[in-house]
């Protein structure tokens, strides 16, 4: 017997079958479902974190000096409090930063706070106040939708003008133009001088409720006390020219901070790597928790399969006599077990497969995780999903191919 | 053609000999007790023959078929089929012997019951290596031999006793087997049916087949042309009778 032909019986027996068939693979099934599902979210997360999250937060060939990370899972409450200890950034570091790095880099300052914005008797609550210096816009790669960004001129002079965030032009003004209105932040009145494009969201976390003003502006009291700023970012051309700015900034600061050669930096210098070590901790736990409950659950698959062939085969004996009787070698019989066993494990896979992404886009559809199917965890579920039935099966089929054709004959 | 002739190890069989068996012995072991199933029976069927083997139950008779049919090998002894040395083939080579020499009907019909009457048919073939498309004409040609051509789509349970039987009668003779070995073929019929089938077999008898058939029935085996009495595992009485 061939073994497309082993494979055509199988078929036909999951098909006069279905209630049975259907009982054995739904471990298969919800096994392959699961790893695609969670595979999908990591991936899809993944994917988001690597090319659109750490560059939304960052930009590209970017670093900031802050005091400390801005990312960092797990940190113990001494580390906190050391931190809390440090020095702030101030003006004074970023203006010596600027005249000191000799690579070319375009740089900003910028200090955040959240905050209430008015416009006549509506108000935007909960709004990051950005106070950030002209490049600031370039460096985050924030495209106006209207109207224009502030000048280097308006940014050196303190001007009271704001760039909203998309949220926040949509919550005061609904669909009049926003330009050249005068929004409060925080009791003084700023005029509106252009909006960002609509950035979206990540992780269910908005993007669009901001607004931007001028670092030396009256708003920046505030968000900081006098001279002080939360990051001072710097974005060069190149990957290279980045690592080589990074190590200028440290130089610089740790001289202005009269660091000796073995005191740790008492200042953070942040990339988006930091922001994606952040993510590969967490993608861990998932790469470690998850490969253990898919292996749980295919494990369980190919021990019902088991079962159900091992009950199949004792049902099926006098089947096993007659087919030995009419010529079929030993051969034949486990190869005819097998299949069939693999066709039930691959039939769950493929439907496995099919919930996998039916619930990746459900996933997708209605949270924030950003789920996404991945091409190879496809294959990997159906090669899983038909290993488990062929290992499942070995047991089975081998007691069904040495059955004694006389014995097997008599059985009723 | 009786029972005594002097039969020496290497003999070159006659050519027209189908069945050789000498002083053919099965011992069964059951649980440290040994049962002499078969003492050494020693008989010879040559082709076209029909042949009933009779005798009570516990005679050896269903050990005698099993050996016969090659889904068992004797503990002692010869079993020669076709000018072919069977009694020490390996399980594969008994198991083509099987597939092309031996058409087996059995007492139950032993049809696979989910499957059409024109898939049991093919399954001798499904082992033979047959490619598809030959084996349902094949199986078709048996099966309106028998008379169901027009009953190749039902299943077992869609079929009568008769029919059924017919249908295992098509599938033992689809590979054209040497022998047609009969259990108790009429065991489950009853006796207009039963007549019938005797004549499919006398039937296929006068057109060349040999047939070997175990039956405890005196009618049944009246339709033999030769019959074989089995008492305590030896040959009791082997007779020719008239047509």
């Amino acid at each position: 017997m061939r073994f497309l032909e082993a494979v055509r019986l199988a078929l036909q027996t999951i098909r006069t079958q279905k209630l049975k068939s259907g009982f054995s693979l739904l471990g298969v099934f919800i096994g392959v479902a699961s790893l695609i599902g969670a595979w999908s979210i990591v991936n899809g997360v993944n994917r988001y974190m690597t090319e659109k999250f750490a560059q939304t937060l960052y930009g590209v060939n970017t670093f900031q000096l802050r005091r400390r990370p801005m990312f960092t899972p797990n940190v113990p409450d001494s580390v906190w409090r050391s931190w809390a200890r440090r020095p702030r950034i101030r003006f004074s570091d970023a203006e010596a930063l600027s005249a000191g790095l000799t690579v070319p880099v375009i740089t900003a300052w910028q200090s955040s706070d959240n905050i209430t914005v008015t416009y006549r008797d509506k108000q935007a609550r909960d709004i990051e106040l950005t106070a950030a210096s002209e490049r600031y816009f370039d460096i985050k790669n924030l495209r106006l939708a209207l109207g224009r960004a502030f000048t280097a001129q308006e940014n050196r002079a303190g001007a009271a003008v704001v760039v909203l965030g998309d949220a926040v032009a949509q919550r005061l003004f609904v669909d009049r133009t926003p330009l050249d209105r005068n929004v409060r932040i925080g009791g003084i009145a700023y005029r509106v001088i252009g909006v960002v494009e609509r950035q979206g969201s990540i992780l269910g976390f908005p993007l669009d409720r901001f607004v931007v003003v001028p670092a030396l502006s009256p708003a920046q009291n505030l968000v900081n006390p006098p001279g002080i700023l939360d990051a001072f970012l710097v974005k060069a051309q190149s990957e290279p020219e980045m690592r080589v700015a990074l190590d200028q900034a440290e130089g610089i600061m740790r001289s202005r901070r009269h660091l000796r050669p073995r005191q740790d930096d008492n200042f953070a210098l942040d990339t988006s790597e930091g922001v994606q070590r952040f993510w590969a901790g967490i993608s861990r736990i998932l790469v470690v928790v998850l490969p253990g409950v898919v292996v749980v659950s295919l494990v369980i698959g190919g021990i019902v399969i088991m079962n159900i062939m091992l009950m199949s085969v004792a049902e099926r004996t006098r089947e096993i006599g007659l087919r030995k009787s009419l010529g079929a070698r030993r051969r034949d019989v486990l190869r005819q077990f097998l299949a069939e066993s693999a066709a039930i494990a691959t039939v769950g896979a493929a439907f496995g497969v099919v919930a996998g992404i039916g619930l990746t886009f459900l996933i997708a559809a209605t949270s924030p995780l950003p789920a996404r199917v991945s091409p190879a965890s496809i294959l990997l579920g159906v090669v899983m999903g038909a290993s488990v039935g062929v290992i499942a099966g070995v047991y089975p089929a081998s007691r069904a191919a040495r059955l004694d054709p006389i014995a097997a004959l008599r059985q009723e | 053609m009786t029972d005594g002739q002097p039969f020496r190890t290497g003999d070159t069989p006659l050519p027209d000999i189908v069945i050789l068996t000498h002083k053919l012995t099965r011992d069964y072991d059951m649980g440290g007790e040994v049962v002499r199933a078969l003492r050494g029976v020693s008989l010879q069927i040559r082709k076209n023959e029909y042949v009933a083997v009779m005798g009570p139950s516990g005679s050896g008779k269903s050990t005698f078929m099993n050996l016969i049919g090659c889904l068992d090998t004797p503990t002692a002894g010869e079993y020669w089929l076709n000018g072919q040395k069977v009694s020490d083939l390996s399980d594969d080579e008994l198991a083509r012997i099987r597939n092309k020499e031996i058409g087996f009907v059995f007492q139950t019909f032993n049809l696979l019951p989910r499957a059409t009457a024109l898939h049991n048919v093919e399954l001798p073939l499904i082992y033979a290596g047959q490619p598809a498309r030959q084996r349902r004409e094949h199986a078709a040609r048996a099966l309106t031999s028998v008379g169901l051509g027009d009953r190749m789509d039902h299943r077992p349970n869609e079929l009568s006793g008769g029919q059924r039987q017919r249908v295992a009668i098509a599938r033992a003779l689809v590979n054209q087997p040497s022998i047609l070995l009969a259990d108790e073929p009429t065991g489950n019929l009853d006796s207009a049916t039963s007549g019938e089938l005797m004549q499919v077999f006398g039937d296929l008898h006068r057109q060349g087949q040999t047939i070997v058939m175990v039956t405890h029935e005196h009618d049944i085996a009246a339709h033999a042309a030769r019959v074989v009495t089995l008492r305590d595992g030896v040959i009791a009485t082997d007779q020719l009778q008239a047509a």
